[in-house]
């Protein structure tokens, strides 16, 4: 039975009415009086020389307020990680990729600043571009970045164990090559922002992001203000997905229109222009073998990635790294060699997307796994089991498995989908498949190197004693971080969910780093733990005083106030507050003393209540070159199990049903356990199915629209049984870790293994469209 | 040239001066400042910004204003009557159907449209109304549970 009074309920989110009612306000929802509007000019041509801009024209026509370019917002170079800030705002000597920002206008509507975008002249001399990353890493190919000959964006090379010895000694490897598309995050909500200088000098942001402290640090860079200076607010976001975790040059832009023109500044990227920022899954090429001894035992894994970066870096390096090292678990081996290429392409930069870095290669991976018991004879899932880590667990690359259900989820979707009286017994065309997958509960380190708290959180008591505030810079972006923090406050100080208001996603509030890496559950989790205990002491302080009792005895449990269990002798607390409340409709009544009593209680006697904690991780990973990347302090981990049709005569699928088993330590929230697991299914079903951004030869998006790109609708979902597997995560606040990520780890995997058992073809290349399948099984049928 | 247009929105009549090619979104969005109606795509792919026109859904951005004129709307905001949430907005946020809300306003309504013409849908009815509204984060299983809910919800309300 659970101990707990709001924690691992299924309590609703605490935004939804709002949400439900169209309150919510999201960035393009806001307005200023006197804002202006502004839009960016982006290159048409993948990769050519800037011989010169003429803003003359665009800076007379009437109605705008100001025209930037490299010459106004100069050169300082930015990106996410410092070791490749690769990008300025606007491209100054030559531009990367059809969409490269050039220029930004501000107008007093939005007809006028498209057509001073139009009058803005820039002279190209066009050069060769390269769109594929294989040959932008082939001699003599295009150069994007003079810093990086070869077009070589970032390398890695990660060795556990003696890999080629290992191999060696095993009686079967087996090899596989895959290969995913570049997707989109195709978030519902654009990018958007609004930009504000006051007279003091001090800027403020409201703007569509996952990451407002981030934002807060590359503006105030970009820019050359004091980080103090700016603030960032993140009203309600429209989902992210990854993507939004990285300062834009829309919010660039506004900033500094916002500063030359001392007017609010508003830009919405356009759909096209969400597709032309990207910054979503890269492209992935996986080549590896796997090592295994007769009996199914897995020995040695060798890795090797090549990743379509397009122009920039974005999250890149931190991808490369995750590809090699999530598949250090969560299956033991005895060694593993990665060896990781970044290229760039005249494309749009590529970033981070829900199961960063992992997912191309946990989907090869899970197809080689599938292969070599195909081989061997063994059940894939027997031959998982055997293999599976356990609690304790540390893998051969040091990530260290504090808490890990895997077995657990194995074992819930094999019962829960009747795996047993299905696997080999279908009927033709009828097929079922299986995948596992993990993924971090929150990057071990920030993306700038630094001994900075991950998260600070402050709660403030209301001076009546009858509402808690949670003040957070955490983002709230869809995912429900407000629920599970108010939820977390809640049961710490012993008070109703409804009694916990939040406030969140502004970076005046306190520092935390954001919405990405599944890490806010487990780290503004643990900091909003803290505060809320720093509150409940203060409070127990004063009460133990003025009631010269044990403060050890004072428990608060739904609201209500006991003393060693019992009601206790409080009649001096409430006597107080009625006299003072004379008058009031809701004087406290009841046996036990109320913890908005005590809560008033102790404002009187100290003032206002303020409880402030924080988190940051200890220091996690070997020492070995890229430790860092993969660390974390607990992992979630998920198995599904997946069954499809398949039409033999025209290659159709249709997925019928998916059975899913997350360990998320202890769920928070146990709806919002289960949409974290449905969503990722449903984006691991359309990049595995369908979606695929496309170029033309001259790198110009040919789908750059949610009717060509398409993401799964109502009618490509089935229904999805999900099953929580609850461990207890000894580093998570309650025992509670990531949901957000893992989840989507098996389920590409899941399908193509699903799709082999109905056709007999193995496809290695995403995404599995009709037309796809069918070549695959027309090939099949020739060679027969 | 600004034309002088007359719509009800939400029951009430409004009248405005709007420009020849103002889109209804932006009619709602801008001049009503009803923000609830979502901007998506622009191109009606995404459904974000889902109207009533007529008691029929319709991509508000697909629509002119001018093209409104003399006809009746209904956007998000006025489906909650005196501060309650409407039974399919109730049934969204006991579900779970919500998570980023940003497809749900539009959501909502192709979800109320469906069910006044049709009150008891099967799961696929249902399905089928709301294929034109595209969710990211759900994987749309909570929002047919929900829709399912306020199918009965409403029945049980028109019994009593």
């Amino acid at each position: 039975m659970s101990t707990f009074s709001v924690l691992n309920t299924r309590a609703p989110r605490v935004d939804s009415p709002a949400k439900a009612t169209g309150q919510a306000k999201y960035a393009d929802d806001l307005s200023m009086p006197g804002m202006l509007y502004a839009a960016i000019l982006q290159s048409p041509l993948a990769h050519a020389k800037i011989l010169h801009i003429d803003t003359s024209k665009a800076k007379k026509l009437p109605g705008v307020k100001g025209v930037i370019t490299a010459k106004e917002a100069g050169l300082v170079r930015y990106g996410v990680s410092p070791a490749r800030y690769d990008e300025t705002l606007f491209a100054w000597d030559k531009v990367r990729y059809v969409g490269d920002e050039i220029a930004a206008v501000a107008a007093v509507d939005q007809a006028t600043a498209q057509e001073a975008l139009e009058l803005i002249k820039v002279d190209y001399e066009e050069l060769p571009a390269v769109f594929d990353m294989f040959e932008a890493m082939k001699e003599g190919a295009p150069q994007i970045h003079d810093a990086f000959p070869g077009n070589l964006n970032a390398e890695v090379h990660q060795e556990f164990g003696d890999t080629e010895a290992a191999l060696a000694g095993c009686d079967l490897v087996m090899d596989h090559t895959f290969l995913n598309k570049k997707q989109d995050a195709a978030f519902i909500e654009p990018h958007s922002c609004i930009a504000h200088m006051g007279l003091d000098g001090r800027l403020t942001l409201y703007t569509a992001t996952q990451v407002p402290h981030y934002v807060m640090r590359t503006v105030a860079m970009v820019l050359q203000i004091p980080v103090g200076d700016v603030r960032v607010v993140k009203p309600y976001v429209g989902g992210g997905f990854g993507p939004k975790s990285e300062a834009t040059p829309l919010e660039m832009s506004c900033a500094l229109l916002a500063k030359i023109t001392g007017k609010p500044v508003k830009m919405t990227y356009s759909r096209e222009q969400v597709f032309l920022h990207c910054r979503a899954r890269h492209q992935f090429y996986a080549e590896m073998s796997l090592g295994v001894m007769k009996d199914g035992t897995m020995v040695a894994l060798r890795n090797k990635a090549i990743l379509d970066g397009g122009a920039y870096t974005s999250f890149g390096i931190a991808t490369v790294y995750y590809a090699g090292s999530l598949l250090g678990g969560p299956y033991k081996l005895k060694a593993m060699k990665y060896d990781g290429y970044r290229a760039y392409t005249n494309k749009p930069a590529c970033g981070a997307q829900r199961g960063h870095g992992g997912v191309a290669h946990r989907a090869a991976f899970e197809q080689l796994l599938d292969m070599t018991a195909e081989k061997l004879g063994i059940d894939p899932i027997e031959m998982r089991l055997k293999n599976i880590m356990t609690t304790g667990d540390v893998t051969i690359n040091e990530l260290d498995m504090s808490s890990l259900g895997m077995k657990e989820c194995i074992e819930a979707v094999r019962d829960g989908s009747d795996w047993v009286s299905k696997k080999g017994k279908l009927p033709k065309g009828k097929g079922i498949g299986m995948a596992c997958g993990f993924f971090v509960s929150g990057a071990g380190y920030p993306i700038y190197r630094s001994d900075t708290y991950h998260s600070t959180v402050v709660i403030k008591v209301s001076e009546d004693g009858g509402t808690v505030n949670v003040l957070t810079g955490s983002a709230e972006i869809g995912q429900g971080s407000d629920t599970a923090m108010a939820m977390i406050a809640a049961e710490t100080l012993g008070i109703p969910l409804s009694a916990v208001r939040i406030t969140s996603g502004d970076t005046d509030l306190s520092v935390d780093l954001g919405a990405y890496s599944s890490r806010q559950t487990l780290m503004t989790g643990h900091a909003t733990k803290e505060a809320a205990e720093h509150v409940r002491k203060q409070i127990v302080e004063v009460l133990a005083e003025t009631l010269e009792c044990d403060p050890d005895s004072i428990t608060f449990t739904d609201g209500i106030v006991k003393f060693n269990g019992q009601p206790g002798n409080f009649e001096k607390i409430r006597t107080r507050y009625i006299k003072e409340h004379r008058g009031w409709t809701d004087p406290p009544g009841g046996e036990y003393l109320t913890f908005k009593e005590a809560a008033r209680h102790a404002f009187l006697e100290r003032g206002t209540l303020v409880g402030t904690g924080k988190y940051k991780p200890p220091r996690l990973g070997g020492s070995y070159k890229g430790a860092a990347v993969g660390t974390s302090p607990a992992y979630g981990c998920s198995a599904q199990v997946v069954e499809v049709s398949v039409d033999l005569e025209t290659g159709e699928i249709t997925v019928d049903d998916m059975t899913d088993a997350h360990d998320c330590g202890l769920a928070v929230n146990k709806t919002q356990v289960e949409g974290q697991m449905h969503g990722s299914l449903s984006m691991g079903l359309g990049e595995c199915l369908f979606e695929e951004v496309k170029f033309d030869s001259r790198g110009r998006i040919l789908n750059a629209s949610l009717g060509e790109y398409r993401i799964p609708t109502a009618l490509d979902m089935p229904n999805v049984k999900t099953i929580i597997v609850e461990s207890n995560e000894p580093n998570g606040p309650y025992g509670a870790k990531e949901v957000g990520e893992g989840a989507i780890m098996p389920t590409i995997p899941a399908i193509l293994n699903a799709i082999y058992d109905a056709t007999g073809v193995r496809v290695n290349e995403l995404p599995v469209s009709s037309e796809r399948l069918y070549m695959a099984l027309r090939k099949k049928q020739e060679e027969a | 040239m600004k034309v002088l247009i007359q719509i009800t929105v939400n029951g009430e009549i409004k009248q405005a001066a709007v420009e020849t090619n103002t889109t209804l979104t932006q009619f709602l969005r801008e001049d009503l400042e009803l923000t609830g109606t979502k901007h998506g795509c622009g191109l009606g792919d995404c459904g974000a910004c889902t109207v009533l026109l007529d008691g029929k859904p319709v991509n508000s951005c697909l629509v002119l204003a001018v093209q409104a004129a003399g006809r009746e709307v209904l956007t998000i905001e006025g489906l909650a009557e005196n501060g309650k949430l409407h039974p399919i907005q109730q049934a969204f946020v006991d579900h779970g159907a919500i998570q980023c809300g940003f497809c749900t306003p539009g959501m909502i309504l192709s979800a109320k449209a469906l069910l006044d013409a049709n009150p008891r849908p099967t799961e696929q009815e249902i399905r089928t109304a709301i294929s034109g509204n595209l969710c990211r984060c759900t994987g749309y299983q909570k929002i047919v549970e929900a829709i399912t809910a306020a199918s009965k919800a409403l029945q049980e309300t028109e019994v009593s």
